[in-house]
């Protein structure tokens, strides 16, 4: 502003106020930090599921990290409907085949890309689930066909321990 | 603040005084000359001090038996049903008080629109006040997820969610805002905190704002700046006090209806159901006074743009002092703009409707419309209007128009002429 020629203090004012800002910003982070997930909660990173009673054409809701998980079993007239449909179709597109990589079993998380609620199952008019709240219908894989959702319903990272256990995350 | 010296008259109260001027303080608030013209819709302010420290008594005592923890939440507000004394009166006069002072607030704030208060030189007293009504909605929000019900879990997620909108960062957000996976223990006890605090963050505000107030004085419903203290102006102890008193023992009877009568039908009954992490209620709806916004949300197909959309429509009032261009502030010499007005009116409450419908077919197709036309009157009319728009003219003062004949008459007449 001036051509006052910088002298001395100014270079003090500046050390100063920068030193004062690491310093601020090193006791805020604690501050801001402990907001988010704590140990206790991280340490419930994995749930093992017993799937042996589950018929073909039904979906059991597990709770995993405080969120419902989808396990699908799902018929025959299932996959063909998720793998007959083309990419083009699509808001997100995903083939079948990478969602669910036994296409007898969709493994996902029951809630809505839109706002976090719990989609219905069975319901919409893709056969697959339908978000009551504001309106998302997915097919058969999970994956949005029509509605504010943005997403597919997402698949968390699963494996089968043994034929009859999947154990997610 | 005050236009002339005051001193006590006792030995005592001037001894204080010198030290700290709390008596010249409580000098200035009972002699603030106020205009003598103010109607029923100015009573609101003092209702609305009322709503805050109702609120603030009965969360101070709900709070000293409410436990914050989500295995415990849905119990305790229960226990402080059936149990605690006087607990039921206690928990209904806050619940609906939440409603009473969301009810008084849009009231505040309609008439500040119809009356141009929110323009020039009061523009600070409109923002604090919108920062005000902001902090209120997060208080209301954070206070209906505190019973642990299916609503309050929802809704919680439901809101929560909206920061997911944002790119890149979203997500973090999110579980930053959680503590967690999904709302949980962390988020009720952290949402406990922050419903406790914000109240003391309105009365702070509260006092800027009147603060503010104080430095032009009131507006009035003839929307002209008037000399103070004059014959235009009357104190505000006791002729306003005895107003204020009056218009909020009328607001009292609405409010105790509410309480005694019908204590449940303004709240959600899923929210008497434990809250449930693997079932979402069929219909989930906001409590009624954030109906318009939700709707707002629910009409734009992206959901991105439905959060920009719904922040805007909020944050659109905080410029809208430079929005409306016209220099005249009452509504009453507005004639066009006093016909937008009420559509404006009938528009949030058409959103309000459509918030609480599912958002398909027509409900979806009338709420687009309105959210349309909600931005089409700050962002196009309003502005446009201060230019084409042919005002009545003003009087000179608020006497004028109720004696005909005072002095000023013949200046109006002429200046009238003037402006032809």
């Amino acid at each position: 502003m001036s051509d006052k020629k910088p002298e001395r203090r100014d270079f003090l004012f500046t050390a100063s106020y920068a030193v004062g800002a690491v310093g601020v910003a090193a006791v805020v982070w604690p501050l801001v930090d402990q907001m988010n997930p704590d140990a206790s909660v991280k340490a419930l990173a994995s749930t093992e599921v017993d799937v042996s009673s589950v018929k073909p054409g039904n979906t059991i809701t597990v709770l995993w990290r405080g969120k419902p998980v989808f396990i699908r079993r799902r018929t025959q007239e299932e996959i063909s409907e998720a793998r007959s449909v083309k990419m083009e179709d699509l808001i997100h597109p995903e083939k079948d085949e990478d969602r669910a990589k036994d296409p007898e079993w969709l493994v996902m998380l029951g809630v809505c890309t839109h706002l976090g609620c719990v989609p219905l199952n069975d319901k919409g008019d893709y056969d697959g689930w339908f978000c009551p709240c504001h309106g998302s219908h997915y097919d058969t894989s999970g994956r949005i066909r029509k509605g504010p959702a943005p997403l597919n319903m997402e698949v968390p990272k699963y494996e089968f321990v043994n034929a009859n256990t999947i154990k997610i995350g | 603040m005050s236009d002339h010296e005051y001193t006590p008259t006792s030995k005592v109260g001037k001894w204080f005084n010198d030290r700290l001027p709390l008596l010249t303080l409580a000098n200035h608030l009972t002699d603030y000359p106020t205009p003598k013209n103010l109607n029923y819709w100015w009573t609101f302010g003092g209702i609305l001090t009322f709503c805050l420290i109702t609120q603030i008594v009965t969360g101070l005592t709900l709070a000293m038996h409410y436990i914050a923890h989500a295995d415990m939440a849905f119990e305790s507000v229960e226990h402080i049903m059936r149990d605690v004394n006087y607990g039921w009166l206690i928990r209904y006069i806050h619940a609906n008080g939440a409603s009473m002072f969301f009810l008084a607030v849009y009231i505040h704030i309609f008439r500040s629109l119809f009356y141009g208060s929110y323009k020039s030189p009061r523009e600070i007293i409109w923002i604090i006040g919108i920062i005000i009504y902001l902090l209120m909605m997060a208080a209301a929000f954070m206070g209906y997820v505190l019973p642990w019900g299916q609503m309050s879990f929802w809704g919680a997620t439901v809101i929560t969610n909206l920061f997911s909108a944002i790119p890149l960062v979203g997500e973090g957000i999110v579980t930053w805002l959680w503590g967690g996976y999904s709302v949980d223990n962390p988020t009720l006890t952290r949402f406990f905190t922050l419903h406790y605090l914000i109240p003391f963050l309105i009365l702070g505000l509260v006092v800027l704002h009147i603060w503010a107030l104080h430095v032009p004085g009131n507006n009035n419903p003839v929307g002209i700046d008037i000399k103070k203290p004059s014959k235009d102006t009357v104190p505000f102890h006791p002729y306003i006090v005895i107003k204020d008193g009056f218009a909020l023992l009328m607001f009292m009877i609405v409010f105790a209806f509410f309480v005694f009568y019908s204590p449940n039908i303004l709240g959600h009954a899923d929210n008497y159901i434990e809250a449930n992490p693997m079932v979402t209620p069929a219909h989930i709806v906001p409590e009624w006074y954030l109906l318009p916004f939700y709707a707002i949300l629910r009409s734009v197909p992206d959901k991105l743009l439905g959060v920009v959309a719904m922040l805007s429509a909020i944050l659109i009032l905080a410029v809208l002092p430079w929005l409306d261009t016209s220099k005249i502030r009452s509504a009453v010499f507005r004639p066009l703009y006093k016909q937008f007005y009420w559509i404006l009116v009938a528009d949030v409450l058409i959103l309000g409707y459509m918030g609480a419908m599912p958002a398909e077919g027509l409900y979806l197709l009338i709420a687009r419309v309105a959210t349309a036309y909600y931005f089409l009157h700050f962002l196009v009319i309003l502005p446009v209007l201060g230019f084409k728009e042919k005002t009545l003219p003003i009087p000179l003062s608020i006497t004028e128009p109720v004696l005909g004949g005072s002095t000023n008459l013949a200046m109006a007449k002429n200046k009238e002429s003037l402006d032809k």
